[in-house]
Parts: structure tokens; C-alpha cells; sequence
């Protein structure tokens, strides 16, 4: 343990946060040390997150595997971080750091738009429906002459919209 | 001249009781051989109970749709119960339904889509400012796409043919000026035959028309927008 040789004992650093702002968390002072963990705790979180959700069937796996995905990434990144400043000399980008927010903000960016054409499907879906229930009860109020005085909202209740 | 069309005409409605009767019967007493179908679009006042007292078949969206919604509703009923012809009226009141007629003798002749003009020598209706513009731009890009003068491409009285009634009733545009524009547009793509005929509009029995230059300058915009899209979509 040589770096904690070099910083002295897990006590002292101790000492030496509670009295400078920006030393370390839980002793562990070197920035190359606190990255990765940082990093790997936030990958742990969006792949339990994403287990979880699921688990319990709240999540389509087509949605799924892009954040399970990514949650690897993050992890890969953390324990390899060197290998992001090769890959960003190989395509001319000056830093690691560049390359990773440029690449956020398009896949983001991708996810938004994706998104929208989801909900833009869902509502003429929904759309549809509403039609073809009009035209159903229609029907209905047809073939069933003694049902077809329906209750209308009045004005004296105007939360009821119901038939 | 005798039509041996059957006709269905649709009043898309969205909280209109205090127009909606006498719109509904003004067109049973105006043209007796019609059924009337009223949308009631997610209304939540006494739209449809006023209709249906009047004598219109109602049916009655479970929520808002907007009037492209509406009128796809009233395409498929028509498609449904194999009506020849729809007819498009407001339930404002500011359509006069003598002039129906005229519109569907034109669609015996032949012509698919039949739009009841303003601004066509009938009738004083004015525009003025941005609005303006965005009609006047209108009219010159849908006159050219559909090979015939168009003066009022938002009029919301129009009347149509059994093969386009077919088409819309699966493929009516939703959205803002989608029903009267985007329509257009489609149409006149696929080689139906468009015509209009000059109408006078009534002033409008209740509601208000939006005649700030904000909104006109915003409907300008969007107008450009939908026209564009409506272009270049497939």
C-alpha cells in the first residue's frame, strides 16, 4: 500500500477532510482512485434499476436492453479508462472526456427523438380507438332502441361524461 | 336535377349547444333527402342531446379529438353504411346549406372533392393582414398541385366523393389544419378532381373568430408549416 504510505495513515487523511473541502471521500484521495468508483457505482445503479423495473414488468425489454447497454458501458469505462483517450486520439477528438459527452449528448439526443415517434404512434393509436368506439356505440345505441335515451353531463354535474 | 345520391352530411361539434339545433335543423329542412350525423367532439356541455332532439344521429367521442378526428369518424361511418357522398358543415352556423346542392351536383359531374369558396364573388367575407397572406399563399400552391383556382382552401364546407370518402376514412390527417389543407393536398396528389363553388358565409352564430395580428402572424406560420409538410409527405 504505497499510496497510503505516501498520504499517511486512513486517520490522518481523515483529519484532513473534515478540515479541507476538497479532500477526499472516505479517505481515498487520489482523483485516478475515486473516478472509477464513482463511475462503477453509477453503472451498478442503472443496471439495478433497470433488473428491477424488469422484474417487475414495468419495462419493455426493447426498451431494456439500450439501458442495460449502457450500464455496461459506464462499467467498462471505469475500469478501463484509458482505453476512452485511444479511441478519442484515433478519431481526432482531443480528450477522453470530449469524446465521452459528445457521445452522451447524441445518444441522448437519438433516445429523445426515438421517443417522440413512440408517443406520436401511441396517440394515433388511441385515436383510432376513441373512433372506433364512437362508432361502436353508435351501433349499440341503435340495436338496443330502449337503451338509446343515454344520460348526457348536464350542467349541474359536469365531471360526469359518461353515456 | 334529381340526385340519386345517397348523402350523409357531417357536423363535426365541440361544445356547441347553443347553435348545434338549429344548424342541424336548418339542413333537415333545407335538404330533406340527407341523413345528418353529428360528431360531438368530446363536448362537455349538451351538444348532443341538443342534436338529437334536433333529429341528427349523434355519436359522440369519448374525448376531444379535433375536427380532423372528427371527420374521420364520420368518413368511416359513411364508408360503413355505403353512403355516396359526405358533405362537411360547421356547427357554428356560418355555413348556409342552401348552397349544398350546388356542391353536390358538381360531385354527380364527376369532381371528387368540392370546397364551398369564399372570397369567390359570393357573399363580403374579408381577411385581412398575416391571415391574409397565409390564404393567399395557400390558395396559389393548392390552385397550382391540384390544376384548378382555389380561393379558400380553409373552408370548412366541402363536399365529397365516394372514392375519396373511401380514402379518408383511413387516411385523414389529425392535425392542425390537416383537415383542410393536408386534405387538399392529398387529393390533388393522388389525381382526384377538385372544384369550388362560391358561397356566402353567415357570421358565425356564436363563438369567436381570432382576429388578433399575433395570432393571425402565428397562423401564418403554422399555415406555411402544415402546407410544406403536407408537400413533401409521402
Amino acid at each position: 500500500m504505497s499510496r497510503r504510505l505516501r498520504q499517511g495513515t486512513l486517520r490522518s487523511s481523515f483529519r484532513e477532510t473534515s478540515s479541507r473541502p476538497y479532500a477526499g471521500f472516505l479517505g481515498v484521495r487520489s482523483a485516478t482512485v475515486r473516478l472509477p468508483i464513482t463511475t462503477i457505482v453509477f453503472g451498478i445503479l442503472i443496471l439495478g434499476v433497470i433488473v428491477e423495473l424488469l422484474r417487475r414488468r414495468r419495462l419493455r425489454e426493447k426498451y431494456a436492453f439500450i439501458w442495460l447497454f449502457t450500464g455496461f458501458f459506464v462499467i467498462v469505462l471505469a475500469v478501463f479508462p484509458g482505453g476512452l483517450d485511444r479511441a478519442a486520439g484515433y478519431l481526432g477528438v482531443a480528450s477522453g472526456v470530449s469524446l465521452v459527452l459528445f457521445l452522451a449528448v447524441v445518444f441522448l439526443l437519438i433516445i429523445a427523438i426515438h421517443l417522440s415517434w413512440e408517443v406520436s404512434q401511441l396517440e394515433e393509436e388511441t385515436r383510432s380507438i376513441s373512433e372506433e368506439i364512437a362508432l361502436l356505440r353508435l351501433e349499440l345505441e341503435r340495436s338496443r332502441p330502449d337503451a338509446s335515451a343515454p344520460r348526457e353531463p348536464t350542467h349541474d354535474d359536469p365531471t360526469d361524461r359518461s353515456l | 336535377m334529381t340526385r340519386p345520391l345517397s348523402v350523409l352530411v357531417v357536423i363535426p361539434a365541440w361544445n356547441e349547444e347553443a347553435s348545434i339545433a338549429d344548424v342541424v335543423r336548418e339542413v333537415r329542412r333545407t335538404l330533406t333527402d340527407v341523413d345528418v350525423l353529428v360528431v360531438n367532439d368530446g363536448s362537455v356541455d349538451l351538444t348532443g342531446v341538443r342534436a338529437r332532439e334536433a333529429g341528427a344521429v349523434v355519436a359522440r367521442l369519448p374525448y376531444n379529438l379535433g375536427v380532423g378526428g372528427a371527420m374521420r369518424l364520420g368518413f368511416r361511418y359513411a364508408v360503413e353504411h355505403d353512403y355516396d357522398a359526405v358533405v362537411q358543415i360547421d356547427a357554428d352556423g356560418q355555413h348556409d346549406p342552401a348552397f349544398v346542392p350546388q356542391l353536390l351536383d358538381k360531385i354527380t359531374a364527376g369532381a371528387d372533392l368540392v370546397i364551398g369558396a369564399r372570397f369567390a364573388g359570393v357573399g363580403e367575407y374579408q381577411a385581412r393582414g398575416p391571415r391574409r397572406w397565409a390564404m393567399t399563399v395557400l390558395s396559389i400552391v393548392l390552385s397550382r398541385l391540384s390544376h384548378t383556382r382555389l380561393t379558400d382552401t380553409t373552408s370548412g364546407m366541402r363536399a365529397t366523393s365516394r372514392p375519396l370518402v373511401e380514402l379518408f376514412a383511413t387516411h385523414y390527417p389529425v392535425e392542425y389544419l390537416g383537415d383542410t389543407v393536408e386534405t387538399l393536398a392529398m387529393a390533388a396528389r393522388r389525381g382526384f378532381r377538385i372544384e369550388q363553388v362560391p358561397v356566402a358565409m353567415r357570421e358565425r352564430k356564436t363563438g369567436k373568430p381570432s382576429h388578433t395580428v399575433g395570432k393571425a402572424t402565428v397562423y401564418l406560420g403554422r399555415a406555411l408549416g402544415v402546407l410544406v409538410l403536407a408537400l413533401i409527405r409521402r
